[in-house]
């Protein structure tokens, strides 16, 4: 494999983590505060593709993109409050079964809206327009989707451990209970958690189908659970660890489709996982809690 | 005495049961599509009931049901294949010469051989599972709820993985899956024939899962759920248990991936999804999260309503002359999904709560207002 | 009959920077009633979870029956900062979980009552006899050891009505007034057979009633059952009625013991209750 060629798969796979970061931070969020795998965010993230496609047809691209964000963000809200809030005092197994039944329901929902046939992701042209340095060429998405990944992630950590509502965030994760005996308002700080959690899915979509340039019922399956293992990779309730287990399980995954294991790429995020769990349960950057008896 | 009547009711049902099954057996082809619905009914009965064992029983919130049923339906499978099919199944890539060779062999066996040799094919299967469930149960059973959920739902996602890579072609032939696969054999030398065999390999089952449950050990499992620290106190070790729970579980579905492998003829990696666990998981979740009954009487439910009762979602609805709006392909698992979040968020019991089915709570509604008659219990 | 059961030896506990419990040193004599006291957040329930198992020590050694069944010395991150007081050093590590111990004659209760609420107090009993099965699996999915079931569950039924819960044996665990859910827990407790039995705070919660008819079934039990009892307790009165010997713990160390009476009068105990009184 020549220099080039493997510069060209770092840069594709840079950008994948970009998307999986952007959409990991979601899970990290409301596993912080929740204690929940949000099995239905990588659902949203599918569901943010299919409106895209439908507000795209009727918009021009600027606008369209916020329509998208603005309805994503809505959705997330809206299942937290339907699906999750009357289970918050239930045994964690049922508020689980729940997030599962959400990510059943927008599957089943999504096929038979837009049919299981995949449609076509329309193309931005600006994003897609082609840089070439030497031999190397990307479109601008890839160039653009690490670089504004980072950008997202300095804002929210600035909006995380400046802002009043962060710090609500913060205590909420820390610890659930106290923070809502001192008078925090659990329901907004879990309010705010999911639709910053539903954005980026959402602008991590436009960024993931515009290379992939088609969506199904069922895409946002496995790039869902991939995210949730790099938040578990980067130590789940860690903003910036999150991202970091995005990238990694992007450069690794994109690599070995290069070497011709596509098969074991999936396979791959799930070893990583039980070897992650196993080796460092609080992953790279967690904090230890303890168990008490 | 109410013993005795709960028993003889219950013997002449499950006779009315094989009496049925036996009349559709008579006339096969008016009902193909009924026995068809009653088998995978039967088969999803037993995985839903395994997967019960584990997450209603013993409190593991386990999601690789998917990839031990393919684990049982691969080796199952491999192992029934004709001889004289080996080339039309792997035409692309051919089969390991190993076991073509032990094929070969096991099919030039005697008769009896042959007429037991599906079962031990699907007992070969789950035993297979079980071993893999024993290795990574050690590392994946120290895990907490939610970790350990999206652990085996992983691990369900490599083995599928494995079984589609090309490097594994010449056994499990890789992305083109198995077909040519023989269906239900019959038992007992033809007094059961072979539509009824599913049935009857899934309650013998079934009633081996019941067995344990209502023993000492399945009481520990039961200890472990309630409270894991306070059963470590007294002195049930949660690792043994735990293992134990899993690998029971990880068998018998394993063996229904078998009888799956029997009913379908065919089978693909993309069979054994992640949605396949998740449609187990709803039987269990509709049927009870820790009633066996439930998940039984839930697999039965769901399956007819599914391929059958709720077909008409699907099909365009005109009433008086008016196209009724929303019928078409795939309302009908919309209608499924809502189904069940209505069962999660507000019927959170499911059909049958933690409760069993017992003839006396049927007699306590109808009879005088007995004094609350107890469920279940021991 | 003068045995030692218990004793530890040098026990330390530390989470952290903060010493839970720093050195504590005990003996519990076969037949007595022994209680360790102290004001909250002294050490106690963490002495106790280290004692059985739930805990490795960071330093120190557990010996039940003489035999070691814990044992550890500060290593890796701990060896640079602990600050236990004592560092005898202890060469083995000897880490047994909590059921070994449960199966070994060591039984506990919890302070905050962990009973296996959706269970019924037959079950709740029953369950705790399973430590002693001698069935396998497969022999008791097919009811090969019917005769063993048997006796589990008459000795269960016999135990309940040593306990006075007979009659609500088929009720669900957690529909008990609470303090038949304490003496519950006890009972389940007492089937797993111990030679040595922990009580977590027995009395919490209790009127001075029952706190009294608690204290004559501790000792009705301990004669019935041939036990050694260890107790951690707030209720002074039920400590100083039924205790042998007293340890007093305040901030992990032991700052006094004694029979009742020696303990009542040192004016090292009076500083610790009456500087932190607060109940």
């Amino acid at each position: 494999m020549s220099i080039t060629t493997i510069l060209q798969h770092s840069l594709t796979g840079i950008s994948l983590g970009g998307a999986y970061g952007l959409i990991a931070i979601g899970y990290t969020l409301v596993y912080g505060i929740l204690r929940l795998i949000n099995f239905a965010h990588g659902d949203i993230f599918m569901m943010a593709g299919y409106f895209m496609i439908f507000s795209l047809a009727s918009f021009p691209w600027p606008i369209a993109i916020v329509v998208t964000l603005l309805i994503t963000v809505l959705m997330g809200i809206a299942i937290e409050r339907v699906a999750y809030k009357p289970l918050r005092s239930s045994p964690r197994m049922s508020i689980m079964i729940s997030a599962i039944g959400v990510s059943y329901l927008l599957q089943n929902l999504a096929t038979y809206l837009f049919t299981a046939i995949p449609r076509g992701y329309p193309e931005i042209p600006l994003l897609k327009r082609i840089f070439r340095v030497g031999e190397l060429s990307a479109s601008l998405v890839t160039l653009l989707t690490p670089v504004l990944t980072i950008v997202l992630v300095v804002l929210l950590m600035i909006l995380v451990n400046k802002t009043k509502t962060g710090m609500a965030m913060r205590a909420a994760s820390k610890d659930f209970e106290t923070a809502k005996l001192m008078g925090i308002n659990i329901n907004r700080v879990i309010t705010v958690t999911f639709a910053i959690g539903s954005l980026l899915a959402g602008i991590g979509s436009i960024l993931y189908f515009t290379d992939r340039m088609s969506v199904t019922p069922f895409s946002g399956t496995l790039p869902g659970l991939k995210c949730f293992v790099a938040a578990v990779f980067g130590g789940i309730g860690n903003i910036p660890g999150a991202v970091i287990g995005g990238f990694f399980i992007g450069i690794v995954e994109t690599l070995l489709v290069a070497l011709g294991y596509s098969t074991f790429s999936d396979a791959f995020t799930f070893v990583l996982l039980i070897v992650m769990l196993l080796v460092k349960p609080t992953g790279l950057f967690g904090e230890k809690t303890m168990e008490k008896v | 005495m109410r013993r005795s009547r709960n028993t003889v009711l219950s013997v002449i049902s499950a006779g009315v049961f094989l009496a049925i099954l036996y009349m559709l057996n008579l006339n096969r082809a008016g009902n193909g599509m009924l026995i068809s619905i009653m088998q995978k009914s039967a088969i999803f009965a037993l995985v839903a009931v395994s997967m019960n064992l584990l997450n209603g029983f013993t409190g593991l919130f386990s999601l690789g049901q998917a990839g031990f049923m393919s684990i049982g339906a691969y080796t199952t499978a491999i192992l029934l294949i004709p001889v004289q099919s080996l080339d039309g199944v792997y035409y692309m890539n051919g089969i390991n010469p190993g076991i073509r060779a032990l094929k070969v062999f096991l099919s030039a066996l005697p008769p009896w051989f042959q007429s037991v040799y599906p079962f031990v094919a699907l007992i070969i299967g789950a035993l297979f599972a079980a071993v893999i469930a024993s290795i990574v149960g050690v590392a994946v059973l120290r895990l907490k709820s939610d970790y350990l959920a999206i652990a085996t739902l992983g691990l369900s996602e490599i083995i599928r993985a494995l079984f589609s890579s090309p490097q594994l072609d010449g056994i499990t032939n890789g992305s083109y899956g198995l077909n040519k696969i023989p269906a239900f054999p019959k038992m007992f030398g033809g007094l059961v024939p072979p539509i009824i065999t599913p049935f009857i390999v899934s309650a013998v089952c079934i009633t081996l899962i019941v067995l344990l449950i209502r023993s000492s050990y399945g009481r520990a499992f039961m200890a472990i759920r309630e409270d894991e620290i306070a059963a470590e106190a007294m002195g049930i070790s949660l690792f043994k248990h735990k293992s134990m729970s899993f690998i029971i579980s990880s068998f018998f579905s394993a063996l229904a991936g078998g009888m799956l492998a029997m009913y379908m003829r065919s089978i693909e990696a993309k069979t054994f999804s992640i949605t396949l666990t998740y449609d187990i998981l709803l039987i269990v979740v509709i049927g009870g999260i820790g009633s066996v009954t439930g998940s039984v009487l839930g697999a039965f439910l769901v399956t007819a309503s599914k391929e059958w009762w709720l077909r008409f979602f699907d099909q365009p609805l005109e009433l008086f002359g008016w196209d009724v709006p929303l019928f078409r392909t795939g309302f009908r698992m919309v209608i499924f999904s809502i189904l069940l979040m209505m069962v999660v968020l507000i019927y959170r019991r499911g059909l049958m709560g933690t409760n069993e089915f017992s003839w006396d709570r049927i007699f306590g509604r109808f009879k005088w207002k007995r004094k609350k008659v107890q469920g279940g219990g021991s | 009959m003068n045995g030692i059961v218990l004793k530890t030896e040098h026990l330390t506990m530390q989470f952290g920077g903060v010493v839970a419990v720093d050195d504590l040193n005990i003996e519990i004599p076969q037949g007595h009633i022994t209680a360790l006291i102290g004001p909250n957040g002294a050490g106690k329930t963490t002495a106790f979870n280290v004692i059985t198992g739930g805990y490795m020590p960071t330093n120190g050694r557990v010996v039940f029956h003489d035999k070691v069944i814990g044992e550890n010395h500060p290593r890796s991150k701990m060896k640079k900062i602990y600050n236990g007081s004592d560092r005898t050093t202890f060469h083995h590590q000897v880490v047994n979980t909590p059921d070994k111990i449960t199966r070994l004659g060591m039984a506990r209760t919890f302070q905050n009552i962990r009973l296996f609420k959706e269970l019924s107090v037959f079950e709740n009993v029953l369950i705790a006899k399973h430590c002693r099965i001698k069935a396998g699996m497969l022999s008791a999915t097919f009811r090969l050891n019917h005769v063993e079931e048997r006796t589990m569950r008459e000795q269960t039924q016999e135990l309940l009505k040593t306990v006075g819960l007979a009659d609500l044996a088929r009720e669900k665990a957690s529909s008990l007034p609470y303090g038949k859910q304490r003496r519950l827990e006890i009972a389940r407790a007492l089937a797993t057979s111990p030679s040595l039995l922990l009580l977590d705070e027995p009395a919490a919660g209790m009127n001075p009633k029952e706190t009294e008819e608690l204290a004559q079934f501790i000792k009705d039990i301990k004669d019935s059952f041939n036990l050694t009892v260890f107790l951690i307790e707030h209720h002074m009165n039920l400590v100083m009625d039924i205790s042998d010997k007293i340890y007093v713990l305040d901030y992990g160390k032991t700052i006094a013991m004694g029979t009742p009476k020696e303990v009542q009068n040192d004016p090292a105990v009076i500083r610790a209750y009456l500087g932190v009184e607060d109940e």
